[in-house]
């Protein structure tokens, strides 16, 4: 019993177990990784992936998808650009608020399309969301590049904390971000809005026969992720300090968020996964890149390594489950 | 002649449980082998070694009288064994023939799949079990008791001696389940041998020859039907007579809970009247399709009441969908537990608090400790067998889930219970703990509606007992009233109105 105990933690650990071994051994091939200001360079290239990765979450929680979260970053970034140059508003309030506003009504949008007009799964709408938005933010500023925000705007993506005596700084943008996944954690687990996205995700009819809204459940969940796309924009803009209208359809966003979560132990057929496997899941996306970029290896190793883990990390999570459902098997046999 | 297939001294051990022991079974040529025995007896694992997903560790198989052994599934189907299994094996998007060929399709010069022919051979094996079905048709369009005779026939395409059917009546209709019946003995007649697993008594003693008994993994009794009554069959599965199979209790209807005036819901329902009071239990007997299950779900929101009048309490309501119907103090156990019912891939607490939210929160917040109140509570009072809440609700057994499903709406805290189909494919001991937890709740005052198939299980519960038929109202029947027997009900149930 205790062994099986020990087992189970063991299997809950795994991702984290890989983490860490990652990092033993990226500090073993490079000396210039194990430092306290690369460190931080880490946490300050995770932020933005990991903001796409937590709305990415809910919505793989219910068994569906947003394939439309980077462009929606990008579209919240530019709506702040285009106040600024065609009406000259400064008001990083103000810019702020509408960036939120305009991502969580991009979500709304998606919810709306999937429960009301019915189309049959979020990747058909939010695919057809993606290059809409796109679209959108490239005729807002005409396609340039727009920069010069207030530095009150810039803030989150760019400001450092105790920087100072050789110390880069901790990175803002990442407080920020274990502030919201600590948000999404007890969304998950403390409400009953949270149990009932678990529900859903596992059996739709059931749920709705429980009594509960389920459309109202899935609106929410992807206007979380809309809100959560434009978090990542705001940063986006932070970090770069221009808006560029055409960075959502170059960027790996949707995809670096879904292998956040997928690495993390979610699952595609929906009522898994948690926010913490999320945030180690967007760690190893980021540890990998940074230390083959101090390695010299160049972006075509990356994609490689990275997509070799997606395929790893399911793997694994899928034997680990097969041997549960063996064993449960067995023992109801 | 030696039997077509049997077992001696099968063992088959997984850690902690003795799944089967010393377990034998000879099944001849051209007899049909019922088989029977609770949840967890081992007939599960039974099928799984003759069908090679298992591999015994002690004991032979014997195929023909020469002994074989099925390191794989694909060994058992060579040696001429095939099952049709509860949940078919269908792909619903393929034609019938592709189907029925699904893993050995007919091949023409250059490799090529021989449609013409394969769609002969597909109607030829068809109409010999007299099926007439257009068999380039995609399966989706076909009910299950064509769908099963296209498993059956894909067996007969191997040549199977053996055919092992596993609960095979539990999703046909009543003329399906004829209609099987019958195909069953005309495989007979040609020499097939049948192993009918069912939970279903009064089938095993329509169709069986013999009738085999399991128990904890062992081989009770093996007999020829005629020397077995209900009660020799009952008392050999469970290992002890079962006193009383329906716990009838006393009920004191109380006010009218529930009214429907005239209600239609079109294409469902029509022109539907009745009262449910408190305090007792109101069943609705029927054919499959006669509207009863519609019923439920325009009491619980989830059909359009187009026409009519629905009351609660004596007052005209118009419940808008589920949620609305929660509210509203109604609960709802449905037929299709997995589908409708539970979140499988979720805790066992989690399911148990789906429709009790405003119990478990405290200023909008989850209490970990009122759900583990709750979910504790329910588990043990309703005797889940469970070492931990946090398990998933698939894990359990059908019983197990069922009584969760249960403890949801107990949880619910509502008044008014519809409980449809609340015994399906569980076993005899939790039939009894779901009786005896709707005599709780009738004698707790709430108001009981409950719809089912089996008509012994609507008699044997029933204060008063509604018969529907295409939709509408056929008769109502109290429970002092001559006519609450079988035949009259059935009567109604196929068509003969009496006057009210």
């Amino acid at each position: 019993m205790n062994n099986k105990r020990a087992k189970a933690i063991l299997g809950k650990l795994a991702p984290l177990l890989a983490l860490v071994i990652l990092i033993v051994i990226m500090s073993l091939l490079t000396p210039q990784f194990p430092t306290v200001n690369n460190g931080m360079n880490i946490l300050r290239q995770t932020a933005v992936n990991g903001f796409l990765a937590a709305g990415m979450l809910l919505t793989l929680i219910t068994a569906g998808i947003d394939l439309s979260v980077g462009t929606n970053a990008i579209l919240s970034a530019c709506a702040m650009a285009f106040l600024m140059v065609s009406f000259g508003w400064t008001n990083p309030f103000v810019l702020l608020l509408v960036a939120l506003i305009v991502g969580t009504l991009v979500g709304v949008v998606n919810g709306v399309l999937l429960t009301k007009l019915k189309l049959p799964h979020p990747f058909v709408s939010t695919l057809g969301m993606k290059y809409v938005l796109a679209g959108l933010a490239l005729y807002l500023l005409a396609t340039r590049t727009i920069s010069g925000f207030d530095p009150g705007v810039t803030l989150l993506g760019s400001a450092d904390l105790f920087k100072g005596n050789g110390f880069n700084g901790l990175p803002v943008s990442f407080l920020a971000m274990l502030g919201l996944f600590a948000l999404v954690h007890l969304l998950l687990n403390r409400t009953s809005l949270g149990r009932a996205i678990y529900a859903v995700g596992g059996n739709p009819e059931a749920t709705r026969l429980s009594g509960i809204n389920t459309d109202n459940v899935l609106i929410f969940v992807y206007a979380a992720a809309g809100f959560c796309s434009a978090l990542a924009g705001i940063v986006i803009v932070g970090r770069s300090g221009v808006a560029n209208p055409s960075a959502g359809m170059s960027g790996n966003y949707e995809t670096d968020a879904i292998a956040a979560c997928i690495i993390g132990g979610a699952s595609f057929t929906g009522g898994k996964g948690t926010i913490w496997g999320t945030l180690i899941g967007a760690l190893i996306i980021s540890v990998i890149r940074n230390g083959l970029t101090l390695l010299n290896a160049q972006s075509d190793v990356q994609f490689m390594v990275i997509g070799a883990v997606i395929i790893v990390a399911v793997f694994v999570d899928v034997r680990r489950n097969a041997a549960e459902e063996k064993r449960r098997r067995l023992a109801a046999a | 002649m030696s039997p077509v297939v049997e077992l001696k001294g099968v063992t088959k051990k997984f850690p902690g449980v003795v799944a089967l022991r010393d377990m034998a079974i000879q099944i001849e040529p051209g007899e049909v082998h019922g088989l029977i025995g609770e949840n967890g007896a081992g007939k599960s694992t039974l099928i799984k070694v003759l069908t090679g997903v298992y591999q015994p560790e002690e004991g032979e198989i014997h195929v023909d009288g020469e002994r074989r052994k099925f390191a794989s599934p694909q060994d058992s189907q060579n040696a001429g064994i095939a099952c049709v299994y509860q949940e078919l094996n269908i792909v619903r998007q393929l034609s019938l023939t592709d189907n029925i060929f699904l893993n050995q399709g007919i091949k023409g010069p250059g490799g090529l799949l021989d449609y013409k022919s394969m769609d002969a051979k597909a109607t030829e094996l068809l109409a010999s079990m007299g099926i007439k079905a257009d068999v380039t048709k995609q399966a989706a369009i076909f009910g299950m008791g064509v769908l099963q005779m296209v498993e059956i026939a894909r067996a007969l395409l191997k040549d199977a001696k053996l055919i092992i059917m596993d609960e095979p009546t539990s999703s046909l209709g009543e003329s399906e389940v004829d209609e099987l019946m019958r195909v069953v003995r005309e495989l007979r007649s040609r020499g097939v041998a049948i192993l009918f697993v069912s939970h279903k008594l009064e089938e095993l003693f329509e169709l069986c020859d013999r009738v085999t008994v399991m128990r904890d993994g062992e081989h009770i009794l093996t007999e020829d039907i005629e020397n077995m009554d209900n009660d020799k069959l009952i008392r050999a599965m469970v290992g002890r007579s079962v006193e009383n199979q329906f716990p009838k209790q006393d009920n004191t209807p109380g006010e009218v809970a529930i009214e429907f005036r005239g209600v239609t819901s079109v294409g469902k329902i029509k022109n539907v009247s009745f009262t449910a009071r408190y305090g007792e239990i109101l069943g609705f007997a029927g054919l499959v399709g006669a509207g009863r299950t519609e019923t439920m779900r325009c009491i619980f929101g989830d059909l359009p009441v187009d026409a009519g009048e629905v009351l609660v309490d004596g007052k005209s309501v118009r419940i808008r969908n589920p949620r609305d119907a929660v509210r509203k103090g109604i609960a709802y156990v449905t037929e299709d537990r997995k589908g409708q019912g539970l979140v499988l891939n979720q805790s066992i607490a989690d399911n148990l608090i789906l429709s009790a939210f405003r119990h478990v929160t405290k200023g909008g917040w989850l209490s970990p400790s009122k759900v583990h109140e709750m979910s504790a509570k329910s588990i043990e009072s309703l005797r889940i067998k469970t070492p931990n809440a946090d398990n998933l609700a698939g894990k359990l057994s059908g019983g197990n889930q069922q009584k969760v499903v249960i403890g949801k709406w107990i949880n619910s805290v509502s008044n008014i219970y519809l409980f449809d189909e609340p015994t399906r494919g569980i076993d005899v001991g939790a039939k009894v703990e779901v009786y005896n937890i709707m005599n709780t709740l009738a004698s707790q005052g709430k108001c009981i509606i409950m719809v089912s198939s089996e008509l012994p299980e609507v008699l044997g519960m029933s204060d008063r007992v509604i018969v529907m038929r295409g939709g509408e109202v056929m008769a109502e029947i109290n429970r002092d009233d001559p006519k609450f027997n079988e035949d009259d009900i059935m009567k109604a149930a196929w068509g003969e109105r009496q006057e009210q």
